[in-house]
């Protein structure tokens, strides 16, 4: 038992941290908003030639066969700035499902494509415009299509920087892959947006401690009023009590029992609640200009938005994390117990 | 991460099952707030766990404890709790005074105090509290004056949880002239002493759960001070660290009332308020959360690491989901909520009476938030 991150996971994190926070500044989100693109060709390269996309495909295929926690660590720096390009949907669920059912794509073999992946528990496809390829699913069977194979119609998101599609297509013009494991696919995107809202969650905090601390009113900075203190102070709590849900939760998700998904709805839920606590308090204590366009709260209450009803909403986490409690043993030797042996 | 027990943690948890198994009461205990007798019951089951070497399952072998890490204590606790065991009644010294004592304290003073504590045999009251003292704990006024080899201390505490029946408490006081946190001295002092007089005040259950206690010209070695003179505050913030990060609360106590909240559920749904279950689903994962981060706390301290101002975090934390779980129970009682419950049935009742004083006691959450926005956050004071 240690709960501790290594020093290589502590690495890569830092150098996500080091690579979003250079790159993805809101400047950079501004620029590409008014251009109406939601990717930044020499941030994604940076990030591929990082690695960030082979970490969890498998080293037969040219991956770094790294873990779920690995990539959860980096979603959680992307969460943090926002991160407009695709890097969890594709490389975090659309590829290593891929790989998983068709080593030989070719699609794998360019660390720089994007996959998009269109899941039975979302309405919508994510990014689908900007895919080299598409995952899709018909009858619990996984097909891959090429965007000129397929008909997309745009449904706006309220998050400027997602771009969310209906697809209309023919299973006999796709390639069938076969029986996909759709289920290891939701738990991983519940793991990492649950990551990423760890990172927006905290984003939302830091914004509104920066400001509190310049902004004055009645003579004096309003961050040492007690009540914009707590408000701030509430949301950091939220964050304490979600993080390592988050982490144990990447951690046991290979384990596919019913433990390990009880764990990962429950870290989808709460993370995402606390991005949601966080922004809002954010936006209050920004005050009118919380409120407006020009300052950039709002994207991580956009994104926070998006992630929460995404992957399962929270009624579905609710439901799975009820049938743990309801059909297995629980109390404190069950904290780390597996469906099938109990400490 | 690697979030399996060891070969080692799974033989220490299933010794401690069999001991506990062999050793715990099959009859609650009366409470220890109740009556002396429920006090003394409590201290005779202290003696029974030393007898066993569970006094203190942390601290070093020479001073009575066991020399255990903290994963072990966590997975002590889960079984403590699991078994049903009775609560720790000298929890102030053991889980408290105990640590800072050995972060703190000379070796004669941990070979003087630590080992009767661990055996149940001197039970330990925390006296910082005054009626003009709260919150704002460094306006503490009782006063130490040194006179020759002693110390002769005057002044007025309240709120000192067991004090009643306690045998010894740690108390603030102050060096006459001192200003706010500059001029504490943390000492221990005899409830027997000479000078000493200690009345009961009854919670609002009606249990003498706290006392206020004079001291007159009460007369103790200066041996009896912790650290320094005028370091009493420094070590009372390691202590609040202990009492409000750690050691107070460890998960059990909120994974079994969760277990307990569960099987309520279930027996009681038909019929019952349907959104309830989305309360009982979250008092779980309240208590997971909860486990999970003092698991990874105490990973990190195992690591070397200190604990800081986040300890502010975890006391809001259980608190505020310890009131929720029990109001939880209560909503679904329902009409059978306000039933004092009959010895021997699980006390919802009493438990979210007890709850409710979660959120002042060891420091208000209002303070802990204070604390998290100032020195967590950097916020200005
Ligand atoms: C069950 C129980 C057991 C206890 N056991 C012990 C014990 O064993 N030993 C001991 O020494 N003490 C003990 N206490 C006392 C406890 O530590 C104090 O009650 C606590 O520190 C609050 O102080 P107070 O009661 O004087 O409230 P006050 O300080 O008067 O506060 C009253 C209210 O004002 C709020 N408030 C005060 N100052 C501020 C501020 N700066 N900002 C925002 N809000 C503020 C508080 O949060 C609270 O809500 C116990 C209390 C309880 C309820």
């Amino acid at each position: 038992m240690d709960f501790t991150l290594s020093d290589e996971q502590k690495m890569f994190a830092e150098t996500a941290q080091t690579l979003f926070a250079d790159t993805c500044t809101p400047d950079h989100w501004r620029k590409l908003m008014e251009a109406g693109e939601v990717r930044h060709e020499d941030r994604w390269a940076a990030i591929v030639e990082n690695g960030f996309t082979l970490v969890l495909l498998p080293e037969e295929v040219g991956g770094l066969g790294l873990s779920e926690l690995d990539f959860a660590l980096i979603a959680e720096q992307a969460g943090y700035v926002a991160l407009p390009e695709p890097l969890v949907e594709s490389a975090g669920v659309a590829a290593p499902l891929l790989a998983a059912l068709a080593p030989d794509a070719e699609v794998l073999a360019d660390p720089a494509a994007v996959i998009a992946i269109q899941h039975p528990i979302n309405p919508y496809v994510a990014h689908a415009d900007g895919a080299v390829a598409l995952i899709l699913h018909h009858q619990d069977e996984a097909y891959l299509a090429t965007p000129d194979q397929v008909k997309l119609t745009t449904a706006e998101s309220i998050d400027p920087m997602r771009r969310l599609f209906s697809v209309a297509w023919d299973p006999a013009k796709a390639q069938k892959l076969g029986a996909a494991d759709w289920d290891l696919a939701l738990d991983r995107a519940a793991v990492f947006n649950a990551a990423m809202g760890l990172g927006l969650a905290q984003r939302a905090v830091d914004m509104a401690v920066a400001y509190a601390k310049e902004r004055q009113q009645f003579g004096k900075p309003i961050g040492s009023y007690q009540a914009v203190k707590h408000h701030l102070a509430s949301a950091q709590v939220a964050i304490e009590f979600a993080r390592p849900v988050v982490r144990a939760a990447a951690t046991d998700l290979g384990a596919r029992d019913m433990q390990a998904r009880a764990r990962i709805s429950h870290a989808k839920i709460v993370a995402l609640e606390a991005a949601d606590q966080a922004a809002r308090a954010s936006i209050q204590v920004h005050g009118a200009m919380g409120y407006s366009w020009e300052v950039d709260v709002h994207l991580f209450l956009k994104r926070t938005l998006a992630l929460t009803g995404t992957w399962g909403t929270p009624h579905f986490h609710r439901n799975r994390i009820a049938q743990r409690i309801f059909t297995q043993p629980v109390g404190p030797d069950q904290t780390f117990a597996r469906e099938n042996h109990h400490a | 991460m690697q979030l399996d027990y060891t070969a080692e943690q799974k033989a220490f948890r299933a010794q401690v099952r069999e001991w506990l198994e062999a050793h715990v009461p099959s009859a609650p205990l009366e409470h220890f707030d109740a009556t002396r007798e429920g006090f003394e019951t409590h201290r005779e089951w202290e003696k029974v766990l030393k007898s066993g070497d569970w006094g203190m399952v942390t601290w070093p072998r020479e001073y009575g404890g066991r020399g255990l890490d903290l994963i072990q204590w966590l997975i002590f606790e889960e079984e403590y709790y699991r078994a049903g065991a009775p609560g720790r009644v000298n929890q102030n010294g053991i889980f408290l005074l105990g640590p800072t004592l050995i972060e703190f304290g000379t070796h004669e003073q941990k070979q003087r105090f630590l080992p009767p504590m661990a055996a149940g045999e001197e039970i330990w009251a925390q006296a910082w509290s005054e009626p003009q003292a709260g919150s704002d704990l460094a306006g503490v006024r009782a006063t130490c004056v040194l006179d020759g080899d002693d110390y002769i201390l005057n002044g007025h505490k309240i709120w000192s949880s067991r004090a009643v029946f306690a045998d010894w408490a740690f108390g603030l006081f102050r060096t006459p002239g001192t200003d706010r946190h500059k001029g504490l001295s943390l000492i221990f002092f005899p409830l027997n002493a000479p000078g000493v007089t200690v009345n009961a005040i009854k919670k609002i259950n009606g249990h003498v759960g706290f006392a206020e206690i004079f001291l007159e010209d009460v007369r103790v070695p200066a041996f009896n001070r912790l650290g320094d003179e005028g370091q009493g505050w420094h070590i009372c913030m390691a202590t609040a660290g202990f009492e409000r990060g750690l050691m107070l609360r460890s998960p059990a106590r909120y994974q079994v009332a969760a277990a307990a909240l569960a099987q309520l559920w279930a027996q009681r749904k038909d019929g019952a308020d349907p959104t309830l279950e989305a309360d009982v689903v979250r008092a779980w994962m309240n208590a997971e959360a909860y486990a999970l981060n003092i698991y990874a706390t105490a990973s990190a301290l195992i690591g070397g690491a200190k604990i800081g101002p986040e300890a502010s975090t975890n006391k809001i934390f259980w608190s505020e989901m310890d009131i929720h779980l029990h109001r939880t129970a209560m909503a679904i009682l329902g009409a059978e909520a306000e039933v004092l419950p009959e010895p021997g049935e699980h006390a919802w009742l009493d438990d979210y009476i007890f709850a409710l004083a979660g959120p002042i006691y060891a420091g208000s959450n209002e303070i802990q938030r204070n604390i998290i926005a100032e020195r967590m956050l950097g916020l200005p004071r």
